[in-house]
């Protein structure tokens, strides 16, 4: 495995791996480590930004820790995010169907797999509370819409790229819609805000549309 | 209790604190006042703790009542501040009585002014700060005409004696930025990182919270292609595929897939906050 420690300014590093597997391994194992000083670990798909006091972890500090932490393969159901959450899902989007045909599958046998195989939260970013589902059971890649919609439904179920996702909040968007959940996912109030954080494993269930 | 009615909010009106830092990994930037230093300075001024939440007031033309009586100060851009039309002046504190007007007129220099009261703006935290953030809707809404604003419980320290006179306004002229290497540096031509720091450069109208887009010249990439997103500290420096620059500010989506070639010193994001639309910059290496 191959770490690149680029520069991010004075108090962070940015860390480049060759793939998104070694990326989810490389988190695990460093928030596994509890380093004080460490501020915020931002995965991304080939990155994680390390965010650091450098009061208390100073960047060269910091940098042998990253370089010399030793890395499991990616742990399947350790950790502190191992906890499964279950989405219940009524597979009825907009998009499902298309989708299917897109892939060359049943409507049937897409919502088959993607409520069996356990998903992993790779990352963040796209908007509060949005991760990134990530599956070695997963062998889809799933084009874009080509005009995204302007306004997608919170709790919209969706497909694009290698990964799938969850709306948190209404928002526009490009994804494929396969279905809608009413499981909150993002709340400002609750500790911590946001269902699917990095790491976090995640099933969906098929419900009758209601 | 002590409240600011709000009359005129002027151009934008915000309540900014010190931000909500250590959640981008859930998707929330760390927002916050875009001048950390106008907020802090607003707060020792009238004797608050750093982080209390103030206004963030966008060029001016802001009026408000006080109802009940308490201190406040005016940092940040430098402008015409008045309570019942007598001036005041600017980065100190100055006492408001039951029913006084305050007027924040256009900013001569800066942009961005900073009103600090004495207890702090109080509204409803949300994930541990009162920040407004532009871009993902999170925090109170803009200020509007008629909002009343709760003002908190006088802090234990008193307002402080300061010399007067120890005031920097922002600069009307030329300001030199420094510049930190940028992770995807690389990418760029040795002629773009060179153009980069020779040349001279303004500010564009695309300015907010969320970022500052520069006017200059390309800076082309010696790498083409398309950069998988990676999360961005404030202040990166991201060049799109047109090749213009821009700062991603306190606002900023927490990642992004344009490649960074340098990253704002901590110590000069303050002057990128007030830097106004055609004002000219320079960097250097920090």
């Amino acid at each position: 495995m191959s770490r690149r420690l680029l520069p991010s300014g004075d108090s962070a590093l940015l860390v480049e791996c060759d793939s998104l597997d070694e990326v989810l391994a490389l988190h695990d194992a460093l928030a596994a480590s509890d380093q004080p000083g460490v501020v915020e670990l931002v995965p991304a798909a080939r990155t994680i930004l390390v965010a650091l006091d450098p009061a208390t972890l100073p960047l060269e500090s910091a940098a042998t820790w990253v370089r010399r932490i030793p890395v499991e393969a990616a742990v399947r159901s350790a950790g502190r995010a191992a906890d499964a959450v279950t989405i219940e899902v009524a597979y009825d989007g907009p998009d499902l169907h298309s989708t299917a045909s897109l892939l060359g599958v049943t409507a049937d046998a897409l919502v088959e797999l993607h409520s069996s195989i356990e998903w992993r939260v790779a990352f963040g970013g796209f908007a509060p509370g949005f991760g990134y589902l990530v599956s070695d059971d997963w062998p889809f890649e799933v084009p874009r819409l080509d005009a995204p919609r302007t306004r997608v439904p919170a709790g919209s179920v969706a497909l694009a790229g290698a990964f799938g996702g969850v709306y948190p909040r209404q928002s526009p968007g490009g994804w494929r819609l396969i279905g809608r959940t009413g499981a909150e996912l993002w709340n400002p109030e609750a500790q911590p805000p946001a269902v699917l954080v990095p790491g976090r494993r995640v099933r969906f269930e098929a419900v009758g549309a209601g | 209790m002590t409240r600011l009615r709000v009359e005129q909010p002027g151009q934008l009106a915000l309540v900014e604190d010190l931000g909500r830092p250590g959640l981008a990994h859930l998707g929330v930037a760390g927002s916050g006042a875009l001048d950390r230093g106008a907020l802090r300075l607003a707060n020792r001024l009238v004797g608050n703790p750093d982080g209390l939440a103030a206004l963030e007031l966008l060029v001016g033309g802001f009026r408000a009542r006080f109802e009940g009586e308490t201190w406040f100060a005016v940092t940040g851009a430098w402008g015409p501040v008045t309570l019942d039309g007598r001036p005041v002046t600017p980065y100190t504190a100055a006492r408001a009585t039951d029913g006084s007007v305050l007027e924040v007129g256009t900013a001569e220099r800066g942009i961005r002014y900073m009103l600090g009261v004495r207890g702090g703006i109080e509204v409803p935290p949300v994930l541990g700060s009162r920040s407004r953030d532009t871009l993902a809707a999170i925090g109170p809404d803009a200020v509007e005409a008629g909002q009343v604003l709760a003002i908190g419980s006088e802090p234990a320290a008193s307002v402080p004696l300061l010399d007067q006179e120890a005031a920097f306004p922002p600069p009307a002229g030329p300001v030199t930025i420094a510049l930190l290497p940028g992770p995807r540096a690389e990418w760029f031509t040795d002629t773009a990182l060179a153009t980069l720091f020779d040349s001279p450069w303004r500010l564009s109208e695309q300015a907010d919270r969320i970022g500052a887009r520069l006017v200059g010249p390309i800076l082309e990439r010696r790498i083409p292609g398309e950069l998988a997103s990676e999360a961005t500290v404030p202040g990166s420096m991201q060049v799109a595929g047109g090749g213009a620059p821009t700062i991603l500010l306190a606002d900023r989506p927490v990642t992004g897939g344009y490649p960074v070639i340098a990253i704002v010193a901590p110590g000069s994001l303050d002057a990128v906050a007030q830097l106004r639309p055609g004002q000219e910059l320079r960097f250097r290496h920090a």
